[in-house]
């Protein structure tokens, strides 16, 4: 099963004065999850699937919220990582609402113009938004073929590309919602992510 | 109310549901048909945000999801097939719920109304209603105790923000033993499948949809049933291990119990191939009628 990966660098100076002091209580306030309630049991880090591919395991990531490290908690993987799968949350004695905190540093992150800690995952969350721009729905063959070509990644992949479509799993056509201007709208005034 | 009214849903089918899973789509409204549901697809319906806008503008999916709602008649519950869309458009409504200026503020974006009581409800709810006996008198086929995994993966978890909403767990397993099944839990079915990550870290859903079969199959099942099409997709392809089973949609295996007759055709879609496995338990053909318990 997944073993967990230490804290990253446990021997790490931290500078106190470099502490944000209203990070936590502004994390806490935008995700409403009662961070504050965490006592590091880390049960989180047992449970989740995708602990192996996170930098920092989810306690550690509200571990940084708590201490402040505004810089460290925006610009870690893990947030882009987890897949608010919500295993950690129904593991948790405090019942933590762990992926509400990563959905909060995610949108802190693009906000506040971080380096993005996974770019590929965000570029992919960026196709699909591109899909529900342009049809109101997600085109899955359409993404797919933008984030392979995208990410280079095409012939890595290719195999289950085809699987796919042969099974005819990715339809051609893709389906359209009829009041666009209604979709629009949502789209009109809103910032475009240019990630660093 | 009377029963019948009790049985009439608007549906929202969702963007996976609708064209990646059309098969799950089609089983879903024999099986509606053959039960006699009504069922009106939402006009004009839009993508519930999915995992993304979420990820990366909670106002977007937040927005999105509450067209929806105003899309949807106040009369009659919402259903939904899709885990991940059910658990979207019942957060945004529990919002609206709790700050009534919130709703108020989509009602003038959208020009329509929302409804605060508006109940949105799983398909696994629309059967629990028609109750499991008529259910099971309305079967044309018993299962012919079909060793299959309930598979839930994560979906249907309670996040802690809907945590006092209804919730499913062991209605699969009800549902199907009641047609001939035999449920087989000791597996990892609440493991999640891997969602978004599919398309983007391969090897890392890979490893996981393995470890997921990979105890199915040490508990001797047959294969497994799942209610989001999303899993059923990344069990499919993602899983590299030498023994593979097949991957139904719930209303699938539903539609088979109750006779639907264009299953073949669905079957056929599957990347891996469960005709086999239905030839085996004497499932595929014609039912004969009079064999169910
Ligand atoms: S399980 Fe909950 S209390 Fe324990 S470390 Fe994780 S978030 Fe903190
Ligand atoms: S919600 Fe995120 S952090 Fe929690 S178990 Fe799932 S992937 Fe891991």
């Amino acid at each position: 099963m997944n073993s967990q990966p230490m804290p990253a660098k446990t021997t790490e100076v931290i500078n106190i004065s470099e502490l944000d002091h209203h990070f936590a209580t502004e994390v806490d306030r935008r995700s409403q999850a009662d961070l504050k309630r965490c006592y590091q049991c880390r049960t989180c880090g047992n449970g989740c699937p995708f602990v192996e591919a996170m930098d920092y395991p989810p306690y550690g990531v509200i571990r940084l919220v708590q201490f402040g490290m505004r810089q460290k908690a925006l610009e870690c993987a893990t947030i882009w990582v987890c897949v608010s799968c919500h295993t950690c949350s129904s593991q948790c004695p405090n019942s933590i609402d762990i992926a509400a905190i990563m959905d909060t540093l995610r949108s802190m992150a693009l906000e506040e113009r971080a380096v993005i800690g996974n770019k590929e995952i965000l570029a992919f969350h960026l196709e699909v938004l591109h899909s529900i721009e342009r049809y109101g729905r997600t085109h899955k063959l359409g993404i797919m073929l933008r984030h392979k070509l995208l990410t280079g990644q095409w012939f890595k992949d290719v195999d289950v590309g085809l699987r796919m479509l042969t099974k005819r799993k990715l339809d051609l056509v893709a389906s359209k919602v009829r009041a666009m201007d209604e979709i629009n709208r949502l789209f009109l005034p809103y910032w475009r992510v240019k990630p660093r | 109310m009377n029963p019948e009214e009790s049985l009439k849903f608007s549906y929202y089918p969702g963007c996976s549901v609708a064209t990646t899973a059309a098969e799950s789509n089609h089983s879903l409204m024999q099986v509606c048909r053959l039960l006699g549901l009504d069922l009106q697809e939402l006009e004009d319906w839009n993508c519930c945000g999915s995992s993304s806008a979420y990820s990366v503008d909670p106002e977007l999916g937040f927005n999105l999801s509450a067209r929806n709602l105003s899309l949807a008649p106040g009369d009659r519950p919402l259903l939904v097939m899709c885990p991940r869309c059910l658990h979207h458009l019942r957060h945004t409504h529990l919002e609206m719920q709790q700050d009534p200026r919130k709703r108020r503020a989509q009602e003038r974006r959208w020009g329509r109304p929302i409804s605060p009581d508006l109940e949105i409800v799983h398909f696994l709810e629309a059967l629990i209603r028609f109750g499991l006996d008529r259910l099971k008198k309305g079967a044309a086929r018993n299962l012919n105790g079909l060793k299959f995994v309930p598979y839930y993966g994560c979906t249907l978890f309670r996040p802690p923000a809907l945590r006092r909403q209804k919730y499913y767990q062991a209605e699969v397993e009800n549902i199907l033993t009641a047609l001939g099944g035999v449920a087989v839990t000791r597996t990892y079915n609440q493991r999640c499948c891997g969602s978004f990550l599919s398309a983007v870290k391969p090897e890392l859903v890979t490893s996981l949809v393995n470890d997921i079969i990979g105890s199915a199959v040490a508990a001797g099942a047959d294969c497994l049933v799942t209610t989001c099409a999303m899993c059923q997709l990344n069990l499919e392809v993602r899983c590299t291990a030498a023994k593979r089973l097949p991957i139904f949609h719930f209303s699938e295996i539903l539609a088979l119990a109750l006779g639907a007759k264009d299953c073949q055709g669905w079957f056929i879609r599957h990347l891996v191939n469960p005709r086999p496995l239905l030839k085996d338990r004497g499932l595929l053909g014609p039912p004969r009628l009079g064999q169910v318990p």
